[in-house]
């Protein structure tokens, strides 16, 4: 069984607006996912898919108006959607902790580095205060942060970008969590220490065993560090599988375009591969969420597509996507 | 020399830095040319001073050392109300579309503004440019009536880029335009700089820390590192044969999204110093994995590999300025 397995979530915005109407926004439609030990998942797309509502809805960190209206969360053997909050606690920051973008602004500013360490190790342990420093000491030195002794007492506005970044970590791991969650976690770094940071990353996975999920709008990160690729459009997984599958025999046209528009294999003076705007969560389109800026789309689009297997771990949500005819070949058409 | 539309000479900028009376050396002596029809990337980490040579270019700050001459005329000294007027032929596009457009005026009122401010056109010929403007840089000229906050960031910045080219000016800088843009909404705005570029005669400075994107676009490439060019370069030279150690791995760092490529690890240690306190001499030295003790005593003087090539690194002349490939 897998470690994580998330069966057809749904989470919508459901709010009254200035005018009281009662307004429902789609934001993640039928969201499956599957990830075991040792594995590094990236998820992919573009501003506002569900990328990070998808890693916040698996943590149970949604506030209003964000609700789970459907689907099922399994983490361990546990179904975490209907565990209480208590519980809750005792597995976030434990079993499954979270890296974010902006590493600053996860810090408390007005608590030392290694105070930070210390506590988030003492709320999930009885042990000794002792031992939580000697861990977190252990742990800054896991993820590269030279002269731990002198950095345990820093301020969080004494350290670098990188720094910050590798404190997160740090923190991450000092109740050996099963699943490491990071969202975006080298955006507002430069390409040298993003680097480091992924490195990082990539060899601490394989030293503690762990799962990782890597939420990304880089397709540069995933196609060097992740194991699987999850590609999300309008709140649907339309495609995963290998990254070798996805990268290289992409099905859906949406991953197509999409990989047709990195810098590198974009051809300036041919037509724009990817068009349009993504979908009015408020108002999605009946059937295929992606019909309007598909060059391939006809009137079969209008009824929902199926998630179409195309080998053992490789599947797209298209009613072109064929087993036998991996590559749906898109035409290239222009579209609006 | 015509074709020259802005050279900079030994360009510093030092900004104060608290109430100790230390300084932020932000450009230390950078020596830039822009010709016509031409864009110049530049790339550089964060606080590399990549943001502050393209505004002092523009007089939007003022250089403290150095000489900028635009189209042939010193413009180093001359009172801000004597660039007012250059304004007209020399424009910016910066990162961040939403906080670059006035979020009460409408979009025609906002491409139309430099119309009114440097061409004194009459109403219905401005109405008229404002249209050609819009579908020259592919917006629905339906958007004209519109407000910033109808729009999406690829069509704000399409917005920016028709204000940037509604004068026609010589020269547009242009400070990271893509970075805040989706991916395929990036190869649309990038789609519509190289159409503008083939049918104007402008040259450019293309800001940019996305090696991908600079290396679309650009003829030639700067590399900056601390305030200073460390290599300029052709395009497809810096590519194939990276001379300053920072260079290589900067392009060491960068991930293409072919799964096939492989990465060459030299992925620096530790990062960028404080511009506050650079190091001594080659201000690379501190993470150069090639340096030796003399580059921290002197500072090296850029080195002519070939005639459109150029580095700074002291290990040039040994040949010992490549990482190599094993190392980590």
């Amino acid at each position: 069984m897998s470690l994580l397995s998330v069966k057809d979530l749904q989470t919508h915005f459901i709010f009254h607006d200035i005018d009281n109407q009662l307004r429902e926004a789609r934001a993640l439609n039928n969201v499956n996912l599957s990830l075991d030990a040792g594995q590094i998942l990236g998820i992919v797309g573009e501003t506002g898919a569900g990328k990070s509502l998808t890693a916040q809805s698996i943590c149970g960190l949604l506030r209003p108006p964000a609700r789970i209206v459907g689907g099922s969360v399994v983490f361990d053997g546990r179904e975490l959607l209907t565990l209480p909050e208590e519980e809750l606690n005792n597995i976030r920051g434990a079993d499954i902790a979270m890296v974010v973008q902006n590493p600053r602004s996860s810090l408390d500013p007005l608590t030392r580095i290694g105070e930070q360490l210390v506590r988030i190790h003492q709320t999930h342990t009885s042990g000794p205060l002792d031992g939580s420093r000697q861990k977190a000491m252990e742990m800054m030195q896991a993820v590269g942060i030279p002269d731990p002794q002198r950095r345990f007492t820093a301020w969080p506005h004494e350290l670098s970008g990188g720094m910050a970044q590798r404190v997160l970590i740090a923190m991450a791991l000092m109740n050996e969590p099963k699943l490491l969650i990071a969202d975006e976690p080298t955006t507002g770094l430069d390409v040298t220490v993003q680097a480091q940071i992924l490195d990082l990353l990539k060899e601490l996975v394989a030293r503690f065993d762990m799962a990782s999920m890597i939420i990304t709008h880089d397709l540069g990160i995933v196609a060097h560090y992740c194991d699987q690729v999850a590609v999300m459009f309008a709140g649907e997984i339309v495609e995963q599988g290998t990254l070798r599958d996805v990268f290289l025999q992409p099905a859906h046209p949406y991953t197509q375009q999409l990989l047709a528009s990195t810098p590198e294999r974009i051809k300036l003076g041919a037509e724009t591969p990817l068009g349009g705007q993504p979908p009015d969560l408020f108002n999605l389109p009946v059937g295929c969420l992606s019909q309007d800026r598909c060059p391939l789309a006809t009137d079969i689009c209008r009824t929902s597509p199926p998630m179409v297997n195309l080998s053992i771990d490789h599947s797209a949500r298209c009613h072109f996507a064929n087993p036998n005819n991996k590559t749906a070949k898109s035409k290239g058409k222009k579209n609006g | 020399m015509a074709d020259v539309i802005l050279q900079a000479k030994n360009l510093v900028k030092r900004f104060p830095a608290g109430r100790s009376g230390s300084f932020v050396n932000a450009v230390n002596g950078v020596d830039l040319t822009i010709r016509r029809g031409e864009v110049l990337g530049m790339v550089g980490e964060s606080g590399s001073g990549k943001s502050t040579i393209g505004r002092t270019i523009l007089r939007l700050t003022n250089p403290t050392e150095g000489q900028i001459s635009f189209d042939g005329k010193d413009i180093t000294k001359l009172a801000d109300k004597a660039v007012r007027p250059l304004r007209k032929d020399m424009q910016m596009v910066f990162q961040d579309p939403w906080s670059a457009l006035n979020p009460r005026m409408k979009i025609g009122d906002l491409i139309a503004e430099p119309l009114r401010i440097h061409l004194n056109m009459s109403r219905s010929e401005c109405r008229d440019r404002t249209e050609m403007l819009a579908r020259r840089v592919g917006l629905s000229t339906n958007f004209l009536n519109r407000t910033p906050s109808a729009l999406s960031g690829g069509q704000l910045q399409r917005v920016c880029i028709a204000r940037a080219i509604a004068t026609n000016p010589k020269l547009i800088v242009l400070d990271e335009p893509t970075s805040s843009l989706d991916l395929s909404v990036r190869a649309g705005i990038l789609e519509l700089l190289q159409e503008l570029r083939a049918k104007t005669e402008a040259g450019f400075l293309f800001i940019s820390h996305d090696l991908g994107t600079i290396k679309l676009i650009s003829d030639r490439i700067a590399v900056l590192y601390l305030g200073r060019i460390v290599e300029e370069v052709p395009k497809y030279k810096l590519f194939s044969e990276p001379s300053h150690p920072y260079s290589q791995s900067l392009l060491s760092a960068h991930l293409p999204s072919d799964p096939n490529v492989p990465l060459q690890r030299m992925a620096l240690q530790g990062e960028i110093p404080s511009p506050i306190n650079p190091p001594s001499g080659c201000s690379f030295h501190t993470r150069c994995p090639v340096a030796v003790a003399e580059c921290k005593r002197i500072q090296p003087l850029p080195e002519k590999i070939s005639a459109d090539h150029l580095a700074r690194c002291l290990r040039l002349k040994d040949g010992k300025n490549i990482i190599p490939r094993d190392q980590k």
